[in-house]
């Protein structure tokens, strides 16, 4: 503690300090930018491990019969695979992004409560290696899916499964810790002149996502709160013998599930936003309407949670507005998708790793959107439900989607990071690797899921042989090529082309008048007025 | 392992194969069209909705790579400087909206006739248990037995362990089939005697959760005979993989013979349950229903996973007093994955099994239990 104070009081007369030296500067930063890093390490670090999760699955599927693991461990490696991927990998890359760009983007000195967000970072390892230590637990870790349906997850579950909770509690808390920061730092610290109608669109989606977030993850810490109660204290809530009500579970978790997956998105829609201007040289089109989808998008994430439930029983009445209002949403999101074509359309493009990643992402997401809208034809979804193709469509959404966003924003903003310039070469390699790997991966689960395979399964039937193998050998060629990505960052962050102030000939924004690399405190006087342009 | 080139071979070979032979199973790209008037609907409608999508994605692909192509800077492309049209906005936020009123009109046709499963002919309730399928027929007058069992997976452990070559319907048979009559209304009540499953048919486009506690209901009108099969569709725990569905749809007349047929067995059944068993046959039997029925948790030659699955062989449970064993069979472990058994099986089912507990695994204790040792612990009120 006593270097940080002593960092702290040091800063009051000499604005150009640098960080601390060696462990504590990690452990104790109140640094946007340094714990932006850490964000993005650890993220991709769970993205690996995630990944060595899916691939255990996936050697699995590659023929029938059970080869590798048992149906059990299957189980607990779907759970994880998931789990670690939504809560692990995507979110708190997100988050990362936030820290390093928010502040930059409205011309702030740093987030509005930085200790706190010292704090939300750092109890996620915790959570994380208490989730995982569950699977070296006697009666193994849950293997109930990231869904967690109950009574799967309460009477008939592992007692690890009481880790899993606190780990859901503690991850919980720190995403609404995050959340907190963005709201407080975007609606206090905006440069004078950047009024809100200015904000780039990042900074739009993030502001939305935030309040998502607040909205949604008590309602997940009440729902594992209860089913902490069921195992533990005697109540019924989720168990009939009681008087409970297991689907009542399943709508509990979905009122969080559906906008989950929008936290998953609206920053990837913001990235992407980004990026396609600067690389089509051309201003964004649409950018009110663009904030306006946000926002519905956002609204009609609310009441569509149970379009997760169709084969659960509902009434008729709730059956047809839940279907409703799922089809409802394609339109937002169509506008979005449209609004970046007519972007593109009519300017001077060229095509850099991120703008590469951009456009794979504006095609590759909506293919996941149109899946999405086949399967919210309730009476159509009989067919689709929990099967391969449900699995093949939330993967298009979220790694071709949110993960090749993530993957576009790494490499648009490494330079502004490092100073030097990515090898372009490696990126192109990565990219392209990564996009026949996923299409090989995730094309074929169409299929399967048509043909009749059932998601969750260990072994399948003969028919379903031929894709299976197709989607594994994609599999193996997507999660090494990741490693790619490693290579580029380690290389880059080592030197390079000296990366220039603007670095990207068409970017424009306040984080691109800041020398590269950004200096460790930036905008402690705010930026001028003039520098802060139209939308 | 094949080499990657090879690899990458086969996979272009199989790509081109996938193509010429579309027809055939193992390449199959769509959803059966089904057998009832609800699934050709339902397949109807996913037609109709995925063309609408292809239509889009021509369109907006179509947009997209023609800028791709020409409006690139190494062509010397200049940036145009427009960035908003409210005409254009309003154009492409009402096609869509329109697009889907088109759609969402006959999904709710559909979705209407599907639920209504009123006026039905013949009711068979379904109930999920970890991990096989109970069907009960429920008499339509009170001078009829209730006729009721239990569906099981009838491939084998050598066959999904990879020892034994695998059959033809790998995964998707079962012992006993469900049978129904083709042309009546068949009504399914879906219950579950733990956790969730989901009982699915893509022939007959149904799939309803099976809800412990609850009753949902679901119906056909199958309108050719033949045979159709399903898996479970709910995660269910550590065999959900392993419970599939099997349908035999009968003409009607052959249907009602083969109900006649049960409903003797089913008499049958209720005088053996005062029989006599022999050890052997006890000892037999019990095989039977251990490799089906218990196989999965407590493992050949009973050795268990502990700690989750105890072991069986010199389990005190299993070789100390013999009432706790069949205490623990009939009524389960509550709050564990022990399930109740004293409903799944018959009462000399029940005396074979608890026979085979005690006798094999090296528990030698000599009892042989009887069906009347059953029954007095399942009629003594538990
Ligand atoms: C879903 C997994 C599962 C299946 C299938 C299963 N059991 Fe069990 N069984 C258990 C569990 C778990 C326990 C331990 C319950 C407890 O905690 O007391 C148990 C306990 C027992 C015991 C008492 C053993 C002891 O030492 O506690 C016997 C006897 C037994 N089972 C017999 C059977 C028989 C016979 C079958 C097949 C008809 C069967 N079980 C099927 C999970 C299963
Ligand atoms: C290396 C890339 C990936 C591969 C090979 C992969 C593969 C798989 C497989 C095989 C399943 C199991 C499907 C089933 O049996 O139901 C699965 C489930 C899942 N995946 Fe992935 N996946 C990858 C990346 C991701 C990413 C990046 C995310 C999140 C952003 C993600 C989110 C999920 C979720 C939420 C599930 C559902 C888990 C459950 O059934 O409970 N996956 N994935
Ligand atoms: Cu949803
Ligand atoms: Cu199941």
């Amino acid at each position: 503690m006593s270097t940080s104070s002593a960092a702290l009081d040091h800063s009051h007369d000499d604005h150009h300090h640098g960080p601390a030296k060696g462990f504590s500067r990690w452990l104790f930063t109140t640094n946007h930018k340094d714990i932006g890093s850490m964000y993005l390490w650890f993220s991709f670090a769970m993205f690996l491990l995630g990944g060595t999760f899916a691939l255990v699955i996936r050697a699995e599927l590659f023929q029938p019969g059970l080869q590798f693991v048992e149906p059990n461990f299957f189980n607990q490696m779907t759970t994880m695979h998931g789990l670690v991927m939504v809560f692990g990998a995507v979110m708190p890359a997100f988050v990362g992004l936030a820290n390093w760009m928010i502040p930059l983007m409205i011309g702030a000195p740093d987030m509005a409560l930085p200790r706190m967000n010292n704090w939300s970072f750092w109890i996620l390892p915790f959570a994380f290696a208490l989730m995982v230590s569950t699977l070296f637990m006697e009666g193994g870790g849950p293997n109930f899916g990231w869904t967690f349906y109950a009574p799967l997850s309460t009477t008939y579950a592992p007692s690890s499964v009481t880790y899993f909770i606190f780990a859901v509690h503690i991850m919980g808390a720190s995403s609404i810790m995050g959340a907190i920061n963005v709201i407080a730092t975007i609606l206090n610290m905006r440069a004078p002149g950047m009024t809100l109608m200015k904000m780039p669109l990042f900074v739009w989606t993030w502001l939305i996502t935030a309040y998502l977030l607040i909205a949604v993850m008590p309602v997940l810490a009440g729902v594992v709160t209860m089913m902490l109660f069921d195992i533990h204290f005697g109540t019924s809530f989720f168990n009939a013998a009681g008087g409970g009500d297991p689907v009542l579970f399943q709508h509990l978790f979905w009122f969080f599930g559906h906008p989950e997956v929008y936290i998953m998105i609206l920053p990837a829609f913001g990235v992407v936003s980004a990026i396609i201007p600067t690389f089509a040289r051309k201003r964004l089109f649409g950018y009110d309407s663009m904030v306006y989808a946000t926002a519905s998008i956002a609204f009609l994430s609310f009441i569509v949670w149970a379009h997760h439930m169709f084969t659960v029983g509902m009434p008729l009445a709730g059956q047809l507005f839940f279907m409703y209002a799922t089809m409802l949403i394609a339109v937002p999101t169509g506008v979005k998708v449209f609004n970046w074509v007519a972007t593109m359309f009519r300017g001077a493009m060229t095509f850099e790793t991120p703008m590469l990643f951009a456009i794979a992402f504006v095609v590759l997401f909506t293919i996941g959107g149109f899946t999405g809208v086949m399967l919210a034809m309730t009476p159509v979804d009989f067919q689709y439900h929990d099967t391969y193709f449900v699995v093949a469509h939330f993967h298009y959404v979220l790694v071709p989607g949110a993960v090749f966003s993530l993957m576009a924003a790494a490499y648009y903003w490494l330079p502004k990071w490092t100073g030097y310039m990515y090898d372009e070469n490696l990126g192109k390699l990565h990219f392209w690797m990564s996009f026949v790997g996923v299409n090989l991966l995730f094309f074929p689960q169409h299929f399967l899921g048509l043909a009749g395979m059932p998601r969750r399964i260990p072994d399948y039937a003969l028919q379903f042989a031929n894709f299976n193998w197709i989607s594994s050998v994609g599999a193996f060629l997507f999660g090494f090529s990741q490693l790619i990505l490693l290579v580029v960052v380690i290389k880059c962050i080592r030197g390079g082309k000296k990366a220039t102030d603007q670095v990207w000939e068409g970017a424009e924004g306040l984080e691109w008048t800041v020398p590269s690399p950004a200096p460790y405190h930036t905008f402690e006087t705010p930026p001028d007025p003039s520098l802060i342009k139209d939308q | 392992m094949l080499s990657k080139a090879k690899l990458w071979l086969s996979l272009a070979v199989g790509t081109l194969l996938m193509w010429s032979t579309g027809a055939h199973a193992a390449w199959e790209l769509n959803m059966p069209r089904g057998v009832t008037q609800i699934s050709r609907d339902t397949y109807d409608l996913h037609m109709t909705i995925f063309w609408w999508m292809i239509a889009i994605g021509v369109v907006v692909f179509g947009v997209l790579l023609w800028s791709i192509i020409n409006h690139r800077k190494s062509k010397g492309a200049k940036p145009a400087s427009f960035h908003e049209s409210t005409k254009v906005e309003i154009v492409w936020t009402l096609i869509p909206f329109l697009i889907l009123i088109a759609m969402a009109v006959p999904a709710t046709r559909v979705l209407t006739a599907a639920y209504d499963a009123s006026a039905s002919d013949l009711d068979i309730q379904i109930t999920g248990y970890q991990w096989r399928w109970e069907y009960s027929y429920l008499p339509q007058s009170a001078d009829e037995e209730e006729v009721s069992f239990f569906s099981t997976l009838a491939t084998s452990r050598e066959e999904i362990s990879n020892s034994m070559e695998k059959g033809e319907n790998y995964l998707l048979e079962v012992d006993n089939p469900l049978v129904i009559p083709t042309d009546r209304k068949v009504r399914f009540l879906m219950t579950s005697a733990d956790v969730l499953h989901a009982w699915w048919v893509p022939e007959f486009a149904v799939k309803k959760d099976n809800v412990p506690g609850f009753i949902n209901e679901s119906w056909v009108i199958v309108e050719e005979p033949g045979v159709y099969r399903g898996q479970c569709a709910e995660l269910c725990g550590m065999d959900h993989g392993f419970m599939p569905i099997e349908v035999h749809a009968l003409e009607p007349a052959e249907y009602d013979e083969w109900y006649a047929e049960q409903q003797q067995l089913a008499l049958a059944e209720q005088e053996l349950a005062n029989a006599e068993l022999s050890m052997d046959d006890a000892m037999a039997q019990g095989e039977e229903i251990y490799t089906a029925s218990c196989i999965a948790c407590h493992q050949a030659g009973g050795a268990g996973m502990p700690p989750v699955f105890p072991a069986l062989a010199g389990s005190e449970k299993a070789t100390g007093d013999v009432q706790v064993t069949i205490d623990t069979l009939v009524n389960g472990v509550p709050g564990t994955a022990m399930a109740a058994f004293g409903r799944q099986f018959n009462a000399v089912e029940l005396a074979s099994i608890i026979t085979y507990v005690r006798n094999a695994f090296g528990n030698e204790t000599g009892d042989l239990v009887q069906p009347a040792d059953v029954n007095a612990i399942i009629e003594g009120g538990q």
